[in-house]
């Protein structure tokens, strides 16, 4: 448990700093995850402290979200005033996603 | 608040141990709720514990930043865990070899369009230039979304609100719409929902069935790293 979220953490950490020294576009974090994954690969097989680790920290994901979710409240007054075209554009938006990524996945899986 | 209590209240916020301890519970009474109402999709365990959270802290008139100070230890977790995110990627390896270039089509496809659609739809409505740099990335998981805000000058709060938001409308709208429009193939089913509806999506894609929750969760972990490369690029064109 330790030695992987140790492991976790150095990823991360080397993410952040490939991304301030090579000027990336991406989060240090998802550096740290495709660097994780690349190594995943090179070995073959996850061990399983990590996969142990990793079910423990994704299994609870949706309480990491709360503390910035509460920051709703310091929204309200922008939300407020611009609650139509938000929902307007998530809902919309939303299911243009999913009936485009469907189409061009079907078409392309076709005959798969 | 009687004297007392007031006291009590101005010593506990002064430590972090209010704010996380407020984080934790909030958070199991909201999913011992959720379950309670039979996992639907719009008892949403996080909308739960943000609204009981900020019911408390207006009744008491504690600042967020208050709160913040201790809870950002809960939420200093999100880094970590979007690194963990490669373990589940990694075990859904085989069947993406499986479906390799329609996949990475489909991936491209939707997550420009989401970016577009969504960007073009709130700027006609009259949205403000930095709600959209906050609504660009509302289709990928909130650590994600929350980074990719934060490098193009939104608001990172408020993106994990809208990239909430967008996970339930996702799951609640998702199967029904992609049955009507004919799609019967559940590993298409599951990475549509994944695309548009990240994490949320995911956890309903999974009450469909095996195949559908697994790409789901391909989907998210892959539109994660599409959409923080393709964001900025749009964003700067757009803006």
């Amino acid at each position: 448990m330790l030695a992987s979220l140790t492991l976790l953490l150095v990823l991360q950490l080397i993410g952040e700093v490939l991304v301030q020294w090579l000027g990336l576009p991406v989060p240090g974090p998802v550096v740290g995850m495709a660097l994780l994954f690349a190594a995943l690969m090179v070995r073959g097989e996850t061990p399983a402290p990590l996969r142990e680790t990793a079910n423990t920290l994704l299994q609870h994901l949706s309480l990491l979200f709360v503390p910035a979710g509460a920051g709703i409240m310091v929204h309200a007054g922008l939300l407020t005033r611009e609650w139509l075209p938000t929902l307007t554009a998530v809902v919309l938006s939303c299911a243009i996603t999913l009936l485009v990524t469907a189409a061009v996945l079907r078409l392309g899986a076709r005959g798969r | 608040m009687s004297g007392e209590f007031r006291e009590l209240w101005v010593y506990l916020s002064a430590s972090p141990l209010l704010g996380l301890t407020l984080t934790l519970l909030a958070y199991q009474a909201a999913h011992a709720l959720y379950l309670k109402l039979g996992s639907h999709p719009l008892a949403n365990p996080v909308a739960l514990a943000v609204a009981l959270i900020v019911a408390l802290l207006t009744l008491t008139g504690t600042p967020y930043g208050v709160y913040f100070d201790g809870a950002q230890f809960v939420h200093f977790l999100l880094g970590p865990a979007t690194v963990a995110l490669a373990v589940p990627l990694h075990a859904q390896l085989p069947r993406l070899k499986q479906l390799f270039g329609p996949s990475m089509l489909a991936l491209l496809a939707g997550s420009v369009v989401s970016v577009l659609s969504v960007w073009w739809i709130a700027q006609a409505l009259g949205a403000e230039p930095r709600t959209l740099l906050s609504l660009a990335p509302k289709s990928v998981t909130t650590p994600i979304a929350m980074g990719i805000s934060e490098k193009i000058g939104g608001l990172p709060s408020l993106t994990a609100i809208l990239v909430i938001l967008t996970g339930i409308v996702g799951a609640v709208i998702g199967p029904a719409l992609l049955k009507a429009t004919g799609t019967r193939d559940p590993a298409v089913t599951g990475f549509a929902i994944g695309m548009s509806a990240h994490g949320i999506g995911t956890a309903r894609a999974f009450q469909l069935g095996e195949t559908a929750g697994a790409f789901s969760a391909l989907a998210m972990g892959l539109n994660g790293v599409v959409t923080a490369i393709v964001v900025p690029l749009i964003a700067r064109w757009l803006s």
